[in-house]
């Protein structure tokens, strides 16, 4: 059952996971937030897909790049008006303007579009196959994984090497120091959620590909999985989400091969089992954030 | 150059400061003295923008600064060295240093005072590329005030530099201050060291419970009646 196929597979899933937990897990890192309306910028990005392929004659590069651009400035706009205001309030006043968000966005796609699933139109390449060593590997599968490595090395370099990425670590470390040093918040903050949002547009890319469909409940089952990969992985560690994402992929794929077949329907309750026996064990996620303790001398 | 114009401060029901006014003066080495919650480190923290007088003025350079953030603070030049340092433990020396920079518009003044800095601490340009949070205690002390340092700062705030550290470091750290007032930084200085600090400073405020008790000279304050219960009791902790 473990063959090449299933490797491909799971890697494909795991690249998208780590996408998702990563989007999720960079504004956690500085605000510690956990936003709930992380999921609804994948059905953001999900319906730009399929306004823009059934009605527009645009080719399909470019409509998925609208669509990542799409769910970045929703992400940005909903810092702006929804976070920004209560952000000096309390920790508590931004979780619950998260899940404003959350339900603000829904509605709005229910009563803009409709409650119903609509099909989106996907190009040629996301149905079909190429051949790797005698087995069949969906495109879809490779374009994910090649996004996603592209994607990690890109936010390898700005964490690396720009003075804007130096920063967002900084925030991440020690907000309020970062800030003493003149670096301003909403620019840090604008930043993650920008990040975030790119994120999400890349997710319901290959999100939707899989079920080539969006309804407006689209963002919950994404926002779960980012939310345990992030909590397998480590809240406060970029390394952690992507892990995170990898290690949820790689068992809920050996649960989907492994349990027979009559318990193939409690998969996911199996998973979460796996996730209570990480925590009990490494509280803090496979990787803490604090890699350093201070040398005494 | 800074003045703290009777500031009140408060953490939720506590109240922190209940009318402090101090001055420093451009060039001056000011220290702010006093025991474990006299209101020393609220004091920084006001003037720093990280906590907001609920009454008072503080004025830098003449205009209100009372209530900006800190980034819009530290844009004035106005550098806070935190107690228990703060340096950023999973960036390198390099990348804390840069930080320390970001509010410098040109590339030529970091290189500047980068060059400066390595001259007063060697020790980072050795560890130049390490994670901070590898560093020892003096060195970890001594990165605080390089990233400080870094923006070319008007004033520079020290928050008991010479916490937890070895006997020799604490006097590394001081000749360190009296150096850079040699050199005509302009530094309020918050420590519980009171005899090494009235050793460099200018002037000195001594506080307690939120309020200054006495000012002045070092020579002042020693012969001044008031100091005596603040001092020893001082000197009583540091003994410890």
């Amino acid at each position: 059952m473990i063959n090449l196929e299933f490797i491909i597979n799971t890697i494909s899933l795991g690249s998208l996971y780590a996408m998702l937990a990563l989007g999720l897990v960079i504004i956690y890192g500085i605000l510690r937030l956990v936003n709930f309306a992380y999921g609804e910028l994948i059905m953001v990005g999900g319906y730009t897909l399929y306004l823009l392929a059934s009605f527009s004659p645009l080719p399909w590069l470019f409509i998925a790049l609208l669509a990542v651009l799409v769910a970045m400035f929703t992400s940005l706009f909903t810092e702006l008006v929804a976070f920004r205001p209560v952000r000096e309030k309390s920790l508590t006043a931004m979780l619950v303007t998260s899940f404003a968000v959350s339900t603000l966005l829904q509605n709005g796609a229910l009563l803009i579009i409709s409650p119903r699933a609509r099909a989106v139109v996907l190009p040629q390449i996301f149905q079909t196959s190429v051949m790797i060593a005698g087995t069949s590997v969906p495109w879809r599968n490779i374009l994910t994984i090649l996004t996603s490595l592209v994607m990690l090395v890109l936010l390898t370099l700005l964490l690396r090497h720009t003075v804007l990425g130096i920063a967002l670590r900084a925030a991440a470390d020690n907000f309020t120091m970062t800030r003493m040093l003149g670096v301003p918040a909403n620019t840090v903050i604008s930043a993650a959620f920008a990040i975030s949002g790119i994120m999400a547009g890349l997710v319901s890319i290959f999100w939707i590909s899989r079920s080539a469909t969006v309804t407006p409940a689209l963002g919950a089952p994404p926002l779960l999985v980012a939310f345990v990969a992030t909590v397998i992985g480590g809240m406060r560690s970029l390394t952690g989400a992507v892990v995170g994402g990898f290690v949820y992929a790689i068992v809920i794929s050996l649960l989907g091969v492994l349990l027979p077949p009559g318990l193939l329907e409690f998969r996911e309750a199996f998973m979460f089992v796996f996730v209570i026996i990480i925590l009990l064990f490494r509280p803090q996620g496979l990787i803490s954030s604090k890699t350093s303790v201070e040398r005494v001398g | 150059m800074l003045e703290l114009n009777s500031i009140h401060a408060r953490y939720g029901a506590i109240t922190a400061l209940r009318g402090v006014s101090i001055n420093v003066s451009q060039g001056e080495l000011v220290a702010l003295l006093g025991l474990n919650g006299a209101g020393k480190s609220t004091t920084l923290g006001c003037i720093a923008g990280v906590l907001k007088p609920w009454q008072g003025d503080i004025l830098f350079d003449g205009a209100s600064i009372a209530g900006k953030s800190p980034e819009q603070i530290a844009r004035l030049g106005i550098s806070l060295v935190p107690e228990g340092r703060d340096i950023f433990s999973s960036l390198t020396v390099d990348e804390n240093l840069r930080l320390g920079g970001y509010i410098l518009k040109e590339k030529a003044e970091y290189h500047r005072n980068l060059d400066e800095i390595f001259e007063l601490f060697p020790v980072l340009k050795e560890r130049f590329q390490q994670p901070g949070g590898t560093l020892s205690g003096g060195e970890q002390q001594q990165l605080a005030i390089a990233r400080a340092l870094m923006s070319s700062p008007r004033l520079l705030m020290l928050d008991e530099p010479s916490l937890g550290l070895a006997p020799a470091l604490v006097d590394q750290i001081f000749e360190l201050i009296d150096r850079l007032h040699q050199r005509g930084v302009t530094i309020l200085l918050v420590e519980q060291n009171v005899d090494r600090s009235l050793e460099i400073v200018d002037r000195a405020y001594l506080m307690n419970t939120g309020r200054i008790e006495s000012q002045g000279t070092p020579q002042q304050l020693r012969t001044h009646a008031d100091i005596e219960g603040i001092y020893m009791g001082v000197k009583g902790q540091s003994g410890k």
